[in-house]
């Protein structure tokens, strides 16, 4: 089935793939946003027990998503997880770092002998969800305004800065990319968990939370996307495979990628849809169309960077050792059993969403958290 | 291809990752075994609906996850540390590499995240056989984890089913159930995870008797020890059998690394297994010093094990490194001189594909593909950097093997006690349970040492040495690095290691 079809098709598939796997990560940063809440939501321990044990039955899943992330980019794009990895070598190492600290922090947080404390666990998650985040972001803004690196003849890569990543965060689009990344992480943690809690008073302040969070990413995201349509990209002569600064780029990918576009405005309706029915109504639903209207979102965001002709790694050192998904992928054959692997992907999410619906059937109380000797 | 060789920088990045792997696999085998034993656990509940065992089954499930978070954390660094400190070997062989890492998340990773909520939070949410499901989802999957990533490493060790690539420079997949189904890696899994559920038993027996030892929650302790011990011995009978295939497959893929095991310099027929002895820190190879400043030798075992008869070939270091035409093996030198040709021609191939010259190229191309086998060696600095260290490994495989042996028999005489119904009045046995839980610990860092160390200096065995495989970075870049996770891991451990304590101190009552 796959082994027939053209590399160039596997490579538009992968992308697709990857691009599926980096929505889906930031719809699940809900955790991650919720964790940043910790700090100033709740009015008691007993709030803050009860915010963090309904993130804490979730927090595997986002993390599992980036290690499938990174796997699935390993797998598909060598050239790319070697570059970035290896080239941008701090801004990595900072967010896995903040990754490792969150891993331990539910488990240990409350657990007698724990001799950190519980306040420092607690700043873990919010240096999580906060510093993490931003990085991301910025790591993902390198996408359109490029690194400085070139590769070599065997595609081993040099690095053209001393903050080997961290330069990524000195610029405006990067860093708005990653704040609003960050406030809708704080956004859609605030619907998830007023969705997620029976406690009447909290759910209240979470539904505020969510209008208030988004109200703050607005100016990043009106930037970036002002940005977006009027910045330069990093286009492909599809003749010769050589790179060019073409105006304009990502608005002519908007425009010669009509299904783009319908998705990035639809993504975003949705998510403005999410917070205005939590904000305005009684509703708590807010988090589903917001988490689809973001996965629509981000899945946009990636088409706009890889497709079309458009080198989704670009360097601004040297525009040749830009990478694309035609140049930094892997083999036919390894495109083609990868693409039989992930045939298995709608079954696992078929699972996931079953054993989520089984768990949240119920809303999480304080009774339950206070009487389950297990909880975080 | 590779201008400047920082040899420190690469011996930090080696350290950053050693250290990386030993402090994620303190608690991975615990993981693989104790999930395991809460699924058997959880398993007699449902059988028997007796509530006991369901309190003993959420005991060692809070024991299991207090382990399994800083294992996840662990986790992590591994896999990215492959494109932070060795960018280069994950262009050179991602397209191989790559994927037994991407099917581990999408097979095993999420099994694992889904059910692990449920595993512990869902005694009340779902229904009982829903709740035992996703406990035994949560065993299979750290263990499906455990079988892709050692797939990945088992061909790091064997790399079969691919094929360099001059255009791209790299190693290209052309048989994806050759990856899969190389003995090596089903070895590599075989034993790993086998040793893993050995540990975890020794980790329920050791914690069990210092409860009998001080008189407290003795039929939990009995009960905990009964189920422990026949999966103990099991797998340590197992482990036994299947390490004794893997070190007769070393013997024919990686013989350099089976001559460090044994300190074996030079080869012989009816080769003697060394079951004790002191390695003299003073040899090098191709001089004339006795290895051993004592040994004690079993006659022709080697021979036996690494041949499969009693008067085998068992080749030595120095066999392997200057060659030995009777018995018709290449030494490394003379692998290098084809290496060397091997790079030349590469070099030549990408010149001359560069200026358009389609003959200078063809004529390149065909002279690397006559020495493409030895395109790793090229990149050695000399014959002797071929040898890994052979003191480290020859001791971690003692201390693995010696350890192995005294499990088997711990878990013969528990068993055997406990049929007799005296074991809870033996005190030095349940004291010899309790130090076999760090024991158990000890084996499991030396049998990583004798699989890490002993296929050193090679990343990928005989195709790319770990001075090429290494990202392009400065000493001080690695060296902080390192010395910020060694500060970090050891905080979490210190922390993972009092809240387990506690934990243990607590006891099944404090559940």
């Amino acid at each position: 089935m796959f082994g027939s079809l053209e590399l160039s098709t596997l490579q538009q598939l992968w992308w697709l793939i990857v691009s599926v796997v980096a929505a889906l990560f930031i719809f699940l940063t809900f955790v991650q946003g919720g964790q940043t809440l910790l700090l100033t939501l709740p009015e008691s321990e007993d709030e803050k027990s009860l915010i963090v044990n309904s993130l804490g039955r979730k927090w595997e899943l986002t993390f599992t998503t980036l290690v499938l992330f990174g796997g699935a980019f390993f797998a598909s794009f060598p050239l790319f997880y070697a570059t970035s990895f290896g080239g941008a070598y701090w801004v990595w190492i900072a967010i896995l770092f903040t990754f490792i600290i969150q891993a331990v922090s539910y488990e240990f947080r409350t657990k007698p002998g724990n001799f950190l404390g519980q306040k420092t666990f607690e700043r873990f998650l919010f240096i999580n969800g906060s510093v993490g985040i931003l990085l991301i972001g910025t790591a993902v803004g390198t996408f359109f305004t490029g690194s400085a690196f070139t590769l070599n003849d065997y595609n081993l890569v040099q690095w053209g800065h001393p903050l080997r990543g961290l330069e990524a965060a000195f610029s405006l689009f990067n860093l708005s990319l990653g704040m609003f990344l960050v406030f809708l992480a704080r956004t859609l943690g605030a619907l998830y968990l007023s969705n997620n809690l029976d406690e009447p008073g909290l759910v209240q302040r979470l539904k505020n939370a969510s209008g208030n969070n988004f109200v703050c990413a607005l100016p990043f995201l009106l930037y970036v996307l002002v940005r977006l349509v009027t910045m330069d990209g990093y286009a492909i002569n599809p003749t010769d495979g050589s790179i060019f600064i073409e105006t304009n780029k990502y608005l002519h990918n908007l425009i010669e990628m009509p299904l783009t576009l319908i998705l990035l405005l639809t993504g975003l309706v949705l998510v403005i849809t999410g917070v205005m029915l939590n904000y305005f109504s009684e509703s708590v639903r807010g988090i589903w169309p917001a988490g689809l209207g973001t996965v629509l979102t981000v899945l946009a965001i990636f088409f706009l960077a890889g497709y079309n002709n458009t080198a989704f790694y670009p360097s601004h050192l040297d525009l040749n050792s830009s990478i694309t998904i035609y140049n930094g992928s892997s083999s036919h054959y390894t495109l083609t059993m990868m693409s039989y692997v992930a045939l298995m992907i709608p079954f696992v999410l078929a699972y996931i969403v079953w054993v989520w619906r089984q768990m949240d059937s119920k809303k999480l109380s304080l009774i339950e958290v206070v009487s389950d000797k297990k909880s975080y | 291809m590779i201008e400047n060789i920082d040899l420190s920088m690469v011996n930090w990045a080696r350290a950053t990752f050693a250290l990386t792997a030993m402090y994620h696999w303190i608690f991975v085998p615990l993981t693989l075994g104790l999930a395991f034993l809460c699924a058997f656990f959880e398993t007699i509940y449902v059988k028997t609906r007796n509530p006991e065992w369901k309190h003993l089954t959420k005991f060692w499930m809070t024991l299991f996850g207090i382990n399994f978070a800083i294992g996840v954390a662990t986790g992590i660094i591994l896999e990215f540390e492959f494109g932070t400190n060795w960018s280069n070997y994950s262009w050179m062989v991602g397209d191989i590499f790559g994927a037994p890492l991407a099917i581990e998340g999408i097979f095993a990773f999420f099994l694992e995240a889904t059910f692990f909520a449920v595993m512990f939070f869902g005694w009340d949410r779902v229904s009982t056989r829903m709740h035992l499901f996703s406990t035994w989802m949560v065993a299979v999957g750290s263990n499906l984890s455990a079988l892709w990533i050692l797939v990945a490493n088992g061909w790091m060790q064997n790399p079969v089913g691919m094929v360099f690539n001059p255009d791209s420079a790299r190693f290209e997949m052309e048989n994806l159930w050759a990856v899969i189904s190389s003995p090596v890696a089903i070895g590599h899994f075989v034993h790993a995870t086998s040793s893993g559920f050995l540990l975890a038993s020794l980790f329920v027996v050791g914690i069990s008797s210092w409860y009998l030892l001080r008189g407290k929650h003795k039929k939990f302790a009995l009960r905990s020890i009964t189920v422990a011990c026949v999966f103990g011995l099991l797998s340590s009978v197992f482990v036994a059998f299947s390490g004794d295939e893997h070190a007769f497959i070393t013997a024919k893929t990686q013989p350099m690394k089976l001559a460090a095991m044994e300190g074996m310099y030079k080869g012989s027929s009816g080769a003697g297994l060394v079951a004790l002895g002191m390695a003299n820190p003073l040899k090098q190879p191709g001089d004339d010093q006795d290895p051993f400043i004592f040994k004690i030798e079993i006659p022709k075992i080697l021979s036996l094990l690494a041949t499969r008869d009693f008067n085998g070939f068992v080749p030595g270091i120095d066999d392997l490194l200057y060659g030995n035409a009777a018995q018709g093996i290449m030494g490394v030198d003379a692998k290098i001189e084809r290496g060397d040709q091997a790079v030349a021609a590469l070099t030549a191939y990408k010149e001359a594909r560069k200026a358009n010259n389609e003959a200078q190229a063809s004529a390149a191309l065909e002279t690397f593909n006559q020495h493409r086998d030895y395109l790793g060696y090229g990149h050695l600095l000399s014959v002797e950097h071929a040898v890994p260290p052979v003191g480290l490994t020859f001791y971690a495989f003692r201390v693995m093997v010696g350890l192995g042996t005294f499990f088997i028999l711990l878990f013969a005489l528990y068993l055997f006690l406990l049929h007799r119904g005296t074991l809870e009045r033996n005190y030095p046995l349940l004291i010899l349970g309790v130090l076999g839980l760090f024991l158990g610990y000890v084996a499991q860092q030396a049998g990583w040492i004798v699989t890490e160390v002993g296929r050193q200096p090679w990343a990928i065995q005989d195709m790319l040495p770990v001075t090429v495989a290494r990202s392009n970075l400065d000493t001080g870049t690695v060296m902080t690095t390192f010395f910020l996770f060694l500060a970090l891991f050891t905080v979490l451990l210190i922390a993972e290691l009092k809240i387990m304590a506690r934990q243990i101190g607590i006891g099944p009552g404090g559940e």
